[in-house]
Parts: C-alpha cells; structure tokens; sequence
C-alpha cells in the first residue's frame, strides 16, 4: 500500500530516459506502472529512483511500415485493442491486448511495458513470440533491434541493459487464421495457460507459443513440428505441454497447467483454422 | 371527496431512492481515513512473520532513530497498559443445550500486542508511532525481533493430536470446547432407519473484504481524560463498553463514533488489537492517534470467516422421506477467540435439518486452536454451513433413492405454517412456505427445459455439461430474546433501541442503536417512521452510529437491524402517537375513542376537518401551553425492543452452470432466487441485499478460500490470489419473492442481509455435481476451482485422462 521512499524523474524522451538511466543505479523506468508499482506497494520492488517516461509521448502509436506494422512501445493495451490497422493487419495483437486485466489497466498498461517486464504470465509477450516480432532497443551507443525469441531471458528477466529502453514492437502484417485462447478463473485474472496460434499459408506452418508455462512465453515446438509432419490439429495438439516446466501458483498447479494447455492448443488451432 | 395528499399513502413496500446514496456517491461520505485532525500520530504494527514463534526481544533501536518516529512499543513496554485482554463475549461451551454438561471453554489470554509468543502469521508484536503514515511504515520494517521459530498447527484435524504443538502455554490443550445437543432418539432412527447417507464437507477459510479497510482515530482530551474514538465498526456500543473494560477508562469517558462505514460482512463486529492500542497510545502520549489497515494487512489481521470441516448424516426411509440428522463439525477458531468467535458455528447448530421435518436430531462441535488467523463471523455465520450441509445431503439422499431433487424436497418440507411451529431442533420457526417459493423459482429457471437440455448434451457426450442445483434454505435473524442468548450464554442482550424527537417544526429525528454500514437503514427507518408519524419521508432524520447521540443499542449484526432495531422503532412510533392522540383530544375537546388515525392524522369520527397531525401535537408539546393536565412537555419517546424468538428467513435458490469437463472451468449460465423475507421495507433495498449476498455466496462457492502453506503463511496473500469475483464473474440475477410475514413482530418483517449468502453455495455446487453425473462424481468441495473440477473428473474416471 506504501511503497519504500524513491526519488522521480521525467524523461522529456527516449534519448533523455537513456541519459536519466545513466545518471542512477538502481533506477526503474515507470510507463503504465500497473505492473511496477503493485510490486512497490507490497514492498516487493523498492527501485531507488523512478524515471517516468509516461509523458514521452511520441512512443505511443501504431504504425504501417510497409511489410511490418511498428508499435510504439508506450501504446496503451487499449489504443492497440482498438487500433485499425492491427485489427485489419494483425488482428492477434488488438485481441490479445483486449484480454489484459480490467479496463482501467488496459487504459494505464502499455504495450511495451509487458514486453520489457518480462512475466511469463502476460499475453502480450506470448503473442509477440508467436509472431517473431523484432523489437527495437535504444541504449547510450544507440539503436539495435532484437528478435522476440532471443528477448525473453526467464521471469522477469529481458535482454535490457541497465541503460536501455525498448523504445518500439515491428509485427508482421498476417492474412490467415489466428488464435488466442487465454484460460483464467475471472476476468482480470493472468492466464492460468494462454496459446496463441498464427498460421502460415496452411496448417502445417503454424506457430504456436504458450503464456504461463515456464519461465518465459514459449513456442510449442512439439506442436509446430506435428503439425509440419502433416498431422490433424487434434492429435498435434497433445504435444502442446512437451518439455515445458510451468510454475505451480495459486491459479494452478504445474501438472494442471501441462494438462490443460493440450486442451487449449487444440481449440486454439481449430478457431484459428475457422478464420 | 378525496384529499390531496402531499405523501404516498405509504412508503412502506415501495422503492423508496436511498438517502444515503447522493452523499456516497458524490464521494461526500467521511470515512476514518477523510477524518483528520491537528497533531495526529500514525500508528504501524510490525506483524509476525511466523505463525508461531517465541518472542526473545524487540530492538527498536533503528526504528526509533528514522525520521518522525515519536515512539516505539513491544507488547511488554504495554504490559501495564491494560485492565484486560481483548474480550470474547461468547464463551459458547459451559453447556451444552439445553443440559448443562460439557466444561467451560479454553480462553486463552489474549493481548493486543503479543508479549511472549506469536500465535498466528499477522500478531501484532509492536507498534511504532510517528509522525505521518509512510514514517510509521518505513520505521516499523526496522524494528528488529528476535523470534525463535516453533512448530504451528496449521490443520485443524492435526490439533489435537498427540505430540501437536501446544499453542496456549496457559491452557492445557489446543481444544476449545466441545458443544452437543440431542433431540429424540437419534441412536435409534439412525440404526433402524433403512438407509443413511453420510457425507464429509469443507467450508473453505474465507476472508472478508469490505470495500473499507478497518481504521480507528482515538482523539483524546487530557484534561477530562475523555477519548472520542473513531472506528470503522459495526458494533459503536459494544466497542465502547468492552474497550472500556479493557483499558480500565470509565465507560461514561469514552465515546465511540462509527461514521460512514464501507461494509463489514460481520468483520467489523469485533473489538480489534488496532481499536485497543491506538486508545492505549492516546491515553500515553495524549495526543491523537490513527491507523489505517492495508489490504494486505487485513488479508492477515483482520478475521477470517468459516473454516470448517462436517460430517453429515441423514437417516431415510427407502423413499427418500428423512427422519434424523446427525451432524458433526470440527471448526477452527485460530489463533485466538474473537469477540463471537465461539459462537459462530453454534449460530448454525439449529438449522441442519434446513426446511424438512425430521424426527431426530443431533449436533456436536468441537472446536479447537491453530496458529491461523483467528476465525469470526463473517455474513451468514453458522448458517451458511447448516444450509451447505443439509442442501448437499438433500441433494445426495435424492441420487442414493433415485429421485429428483425437487422432488425429495416436496416430500420432506415442513408443511406450510403462519403460527411459530416447533422443529426438530427445538426453535420454534416463525411461519413458511417453502413449497411456494420453490414452484415459483422452477417456473422462473424453467426447469423442465433445462433438464431436457441436460438429457440431450449426456446424449451427444458434449464436452461443456449442463448441470441444475437446487437450495431450498432457511435462516435466522435477530439474536433473541435475551433469556435464549443467556442460555447460550452470550455477553450480550438481544434487544435494541429507537428514540423518536419530534421536533417544534413537525420535523422528525429517529435515533437508532444498529449501526449501519452500507444496509440503508436511514432509508427503511425514514419510511417507517414518516408511515407511523403521518410526515413525508424528507421530514425523517436518522441518527446512528454516535453512542453520544444514541447511547443504546446492540448495533448491526446477523441481519439484525430491522428485524429487532425496526421493530423498536416501530413501537417507539406507537408510543409518540398515543401521546398525540391524548393531546389532539385535549385539543379537540373530544374524547380519545372519538379519533381515529386517518390519512397520518388524528381525525374525530365523522369530521375529518376537525384533525391534528403529529406536527401539530409536536409543537403544542413543545410550548406546553395548554397540554392535558399531568403530561410531560416535549414529544420524545423511546423503545426498547427483546424480541420473544428469532426470525426466519427462506427461499428457493436454483443455479445452473455449464461445465466444461475438458478443462474443469464453470460458467453460471442461469441463477435464480425467490427469497421469502416477509413483509418488505424497500424492494430495491431487498433486491440489492439479495445480488451482494448471491455474488459472495457464489465467491466460496467457486472462488474464495485462503491457502496457507504447512508453515501457516497465508499464500492467497493479495486480491491477484485470493479469487474475489467481480461483476465480469458473475451471470445476471432472476430474483422475485414470496412473503409470510413473521408471526414473531408486528411488521411481519424477517431480514434479508444474508439469505443470498447462505442460499447460494448448495445451490451452485449441487449443480456442478448434477452436471458431472455421467461421469461418476458425486462429491466436490468447495471453491469448486477448474483445477479442482478437472482432477475430480480425472479422480472418477479412475486416473484415466
């Protein structure tokens, strides 16, 4: 309820934020905060410093970059929920942004904020694996640009040096079917397993990646590899928990996690192959 | 010819807006943390971490030198400060009922700062004063304890076993009590009857989160040594005389000031550690001091509610007709007895043969310690249990004899009744029809389609299964009368208080002594009053919850307040009439039997030109020139009302769910509820008390439960965790009613405030396990969770996946 005495600072932009970062150890870079500051007021997270770069304004869009679409890493889950190009170039992203906890985080909570916390619980990452999504990284010696599937580390942990900020999420525009099925006890719950399927130009190059079933979103490799062999989504499918370590947490154990997610893969292939 | 009247005929019955709603909405309301005042101090506790340690020593040296830390207190530096321990007035053992047998119960002592040991996760063990909220809070994560970890008793079947860690060192076992009573010759029908069913349920710890945190503000002034002492409570008057008591300050020197009050559910009817020692550090450092609870600390600090494990048996003839019940509880008090804590299963011990005539009966609870969180009432207390249980057997007893549900209800129900009717238990239940408002609520759910629905999914083997549960329950409101409570020997009586002022304007001030906290009693008292006075609503002022303004009264509890404290205002009224009846015929010059109460007037029989109103009487009242000779000046009257028995609430719940036997998830597709309160105040009132009351049933139900680890650490520590559904969780409510007015109060009213609480867990878990039926699974406990839905199903297909 009373987070541990911290200092604050407004970044003016990105450029600023990453000089501001340099300026501080222990320094926490505040967006949305509906994932940071919970964790100050439970006295879990006591960053020294805040560095508010919520009123950087020029991050937050959605863009068409010819073959890709460009997420301002400061788009709030509700901008891109409703945002036209994504539900016509890649609708996944608008859905999946629209299944993060209530209205009032969704109106707070940023994309790029999901992505740079790094819990395997939230859908956004999930999603942005699904899609090999490229994000792009601002640091003191400038810009470079990384892979999702090479960007999640484990819990909480992201491939951010202390000085670099995720500054933008470059998609691929999709045509075929997709799905996200995120399974939760209430609405405003993390997933207890979410999977989100992007399909190629037929079934049998599907990706396939799980929220809240190990340490990181994962790909279900098994799965992706069943279905390139040629086999029905249903039997696929039972491949989804393959190698997988979920955590066992008060919304579900471990061996529960890993019995529902084939469940879920298949229902989740069988809506996006209907689309 | 017909008048012009400036007021409804009534108010009573109709849907009367709510005053309270334009103040709390508009964010008007004062709650303990709006209220401020000069010089105030903060209190934080540092809470023990472990659910049972040995206290070696607290080092406030780092605390004391933070920035604005005033003070620093151990439980031992307060050793002195208290005339006693934090009082439980249901010491519920001494007897059993009606017979005197069983021993005294334990009653461990009970300090508001823990001075040799912590018994729970949450125990305060000392507090630090400072000059403002985060002072405090940063301060008291530096106070060092010195703990030596012990062995806890986290579950409550191992308490009591050989070797168990013994939690009180000054008692001599961690049982509480154990409390029987015995009506007919149970041993007989059980052995001869020809069949029993026996079940073992779990009522899950749950724990209450009212829209408000608890706070208390103790402002003192030195030189009267008087306190005014806020607090977010249900219970003002019991707060000050038992607070008195503990602190040794003259009760006649301590006001109690419960303001606006965001919900209890039974949480804030206690007297807390919080409430003690921020009255104790007033007295100290005569200056005022606060305290606001976090979420987090009232997930700890603040009671839990249920905790309770029952072995159940109904004896039946082969048709299905019951003819005993037998029950058996084992309830967890934690760590310490609360105010009621006692007493909350034995609230139920009456009501597990529910609303069916039986011959035989039998009820035993024992009660023990564990190093949790100390248990309490929380909304429905008791009742919820006893409805769970005999509406889970009901239900079981039906697939045993191969009958539908309904049906073995229609052949058990106590016939319909409007005199008080002896049961089983011994309580003589008020009137009923519980037929009634079970037709009514099959033809509402529609039942025979759904059951049509449910043959044809079993038919295709669908994945997502319909499942109808039924509850047909019944309740009891309003503690009393005060002889019963005595028998049960509860520290209190069960009457309350109303005092009617009639002011020289032919305005109206109620006082009552309940003590609302978000029920809407200045809307219900307003009609009541502004009926019984002949004055339009607007007129009514109602004033609670101050025991300066309104020095009596039992507060609210228990769906209490109307069915005791209306009442009293209802004689009350009775009483300013009957004076302004003496005084319209003094005026009138006529005699009292020549005037009669008219359109909320006193009219002379055959001249309803020649009337006086309660306006006119108050204001002749108050000029005393030419009142009757002998009378008192003034129009004021007061009621005290002991109610001569309880009052008993039922209805018909009926819930279908969808489950999805593939991932074990439950969705509500259907819920409704024909509630039987008697005689209605305020519909709209009724109807909000009955959505809250279905909503926090169906949370334990399928959501709420508090986990700890074997250690006694509350892992469902937060609202991420702990399952509190919200409106997203929950289906639309088809709620209607059936009324047989109470045969125990002039108004025929019952009480409502828990009946949705009470009704609603049988009712959706009984629904789930009709859903589940064509695949084998009789039995689920509560929160009917997916991942439990899903290993139960996996469980009853032998392991099979």
């Amino acid at each position: 309820m009373i987070p541990a005495p911290f200092d604050y600072e407004v970044a003016e932009s990105a450029e600023h934020a990453v000089e501001l970062l340099g300026q501080h150890d222990d320094a926490k870079l505040l967006a949305g905060g509906h994932s940071l500051l919970p964790l100050m007021k439970l006295r879990l997270a006591s960053p020294s410093v805040l560095i508010d770069i919520g009123r950087v304004s020029d991050l937050s869009y959605v863009r068409d970059a010819g073959d890709r679409i460009a997420i301002g890493a400061l788009t709030c889950y509700e901008d891109a929920h409703f945002d036209e190009t994504l539900k016509s170039s890649c609708p996944i992203v608008a859905h999946a942004a629209g299944e993060v906890g209530d209205p009032q985080v969704r109106n707070r909570g940023t994309i790029g904020g999901s992505v740079a916390h790094g819990d395997p619980a939230s859908d956004i990452p999930t999603i942005m694996l699904a899609l090999n999504a490229e994000f792009v990284v601002r640091g003191p010696t400038g810009e470079r640009t990384i892979a999702a599937a090479d960007f999640f580390k484990g819990v909480f942990e992201v491939d951010l040096a202390p000085q670099e900020i995720l500054t933008e999420m470059r998609v691929p525009k999709t045509s075929s079917g997709w799905s996200y099925l995120k399974f939760h006890h209430r609405a405003q719950d993390w997933a207890t397993v979410g999977v989100a399927v992007v399909l190629g130009d037929g079934s049998n190059n599907a990706s396939v990646a799980l929220t809240s079933m190990g340490e990181r979103p994962l790909r279900a490799q098994g799965v992706e590899e069943a279905l390139a062999a040629g086999e029905d989504p249903a039997s696929a499918a039972r491949r989804a928990a393959e190698g997988t370590n979920p955590v066992s947490d008060p919304m579900g154990s471990s061996e529960y996690r890993r019995q529902i997610a084939p469940v879920l893969t298949r229902r989740a292939l069988e809506e996006a192959l209907s689309r | 010819m017909a008048q012009v009247v400036e007021r409804p005929e009534r108010y009573v019955g109709g849907g009367v807006p709510r005053k309270e709603d334009p103040e709390l909405i508009t964010g008007q309301a004062k709650y303990i943390d709006d209220i401020n005042v000069q010089g105030m101090l903060w209190m934080a506790f540092v809470r023990s971490p472990f659910a049972h340690a040995r206290i070696n020593g607290v080092d406030a040296a780092r605390a004391n030198d933070m920035p604005g830390v005033v003070a620093v207190y151990s439980g031992a530096d307060l050793a002195d400060d208290w005339a006693g321990g934090l009082p439980c007035a249901w010491p519920i053992a001494g007897r059993s009922f009606p017979e005197p047998t069983t021993e005294d119960p334990r009653m461990p002592n009970h300090w508001p700062v823990a001075k040799d040991k912590a018994c729970f996760a949450g125990d305060p063990v000392a507090v630090v004063v400072a000059d403002s909220r985060a002072h405090a809070k940063d301060a008291a994560e530096l106070v060092d304890v010195d703990y030596e970890p012990l062995d806890a008793v986290v579950d409550p079947e191992r308490a009591l076993d050989e070797g168990a860690p013994q939690i009180h060192e000054d008692l001599d076992s961690n049982e509480a009590y154990v409390w029987s009573m015995n009506n007919g010759d149970v041993d007989k029908v059980f052995s001869e009857a020809a069949l029993v069913v026996k079940e073992r349920y779990r009522h899950p710890r749950l724990i209450p989160n009212a829209m408000e945190p608890r706070g208390v503000l103790v402002v003192p002034a030195p030189a009267q040594e008087e306190y005014v002492l806020y607090s977010a409570t249900q219970v003002p008057h019991i707060l000050r005389t038992t607070l008195a008591m503990s602190l040794g300050i003259p009760e006649s020197k301590l006001r109690v000031i419960a303001p606006d009050v965001g919900g209890g559910f039974g949480s804030k009817l206690n007297v807390y550690s919080e409430e003690a020692v921020g009255l104790a550090l007033a007295r100290k450092l005569n200056a005022p001091v606060k305290w606001i609870e976090e979420r987090s600390e009232n997930y700890l600090a603040t009671i839990h509610g249920r905790g309770v494990i029952q072995d159940m048996e109904v004896a039946a003839t082969e048709e299905g007709k019951i003819l005993g019940v037998r029950v058996k509880l084992l309830a967890d008090m934690g760590a310490y007895l609360q105010l009621v804590t006692p007493g909350i299963p034995i609230l139920g011990a009456f009501l597990y043969h529910g609303v069916y005539d039986v011959q035989a009966y039998s009820f035993t609870c024992q009660s023990v310690f564990t190093n949790l969180t100390p248990t309490d009432a929380y909304r429905g207390a008791g009742r919820p249990e006893a409805t769970y249980a005999i509406e889970r057997i009901v239900d079981a007893l039906a697939r045993r004899v191969g009958r539908d549900p309904v049906e073995i209800r229609r052949m058990n129900f106590i016939a319909p009744f409007d005199q008080p009717r002896e049961v089983a238990s011994g309580l003589q239940f008020d009137s009923g029809n519980y037929g009634a408002s079970l037709d009514k609520a099959l033809d509402m759910v529609g039942y025979d389609l759904l059951r049509k629905d449910q043959a044809e999914r079993r038919q295709r083997g669908d994945a997502k299964q319909l499942g109808i549960g039924l509850s047909t329950y019944i309740e009891m409101c309003g503690l009393a009368p005060s002889q019963v409570l005595a028998a049960l020997k509860y520290g209190a009586g069960g009457w309350d208080a109303a005092t009617i002022r009639c002011l020289p304007t032919g305005k109206v001030t109620v006082v009552t002594g309940t003590s609302p906290h978000g029920q809407g009693h200045v809307t219900s008292w307003s009609q009541i009053a502004a009926d019984a006075l002949g004055v339009p609503i607007e007129d009514v002022e109602v004033l609670h919850g101050d025991t300066a303004i309104s020095p009596l009264g039992m507060d609210t509890y228990g769906s209490r307040s109307l069915s005791v404290g209306g009442i009293a205002l209802h004689f009350a009224a009775e009483k300013i009439r009957d004076k302004v009846k003496k005084i319209a015929a003094h005026e009138l010059e006529v005699s009292e039997e020549d005037l009669e109460w008219t359109d909320g007037k006193f009219q002379v029989r055959g001249a309803p030109d020649k009337a006086k109103t309660v306006a006119d009487a108050a204001f002749s009242a108050w000029t005393a020139h030419s009142l009757p000779e002998g009378m008192e000046p003034g129009l004021e009257a007061t009621f005290v009302f002991d109610p001569p028995n309880f009052t008993f609430p039922s209805g018909a719940h009926i819930c279908a769910v969808e489950v999805d036997t593939e991932t074990g998830l439950v969705d509500i597709v259907k819920y409704v509820a024909v509630d039987d309160c008697g005689n209605q105040i305020n519909p709209v009132i009724v109807a909000g008390q009955v959505h809250g009351g279905i909503a926090q049933g169906i949370a334990e139900a399928l959501y709420e439960e508090a986990v700890f680890d074997e250690n006694g650490t509350l892992t469902t520590s937060h609202m991420g965790y702990y399952r509190v559904p919200s409106a997203a969780e929950l289906p639309s409510f088809d709620i209607d009613s059936t009324v047989t007015p109470s045969s125990t109060n002039p108004m025929g009213v019952k009480g409502i405030g828990e009946a949705g609480t009470i009704a609603a867990p049988p009712a959706v878990v009984n629904a789930v396990i009709d859903a589940l039926q064509p695949l084998g699974v009789n039995h689920i406990d509560m929160p009917v969770t997916p991942e439990r839905v899903f290993s139960t199903i996996a469980e009853a297909k032998g392991g099979r996946q």
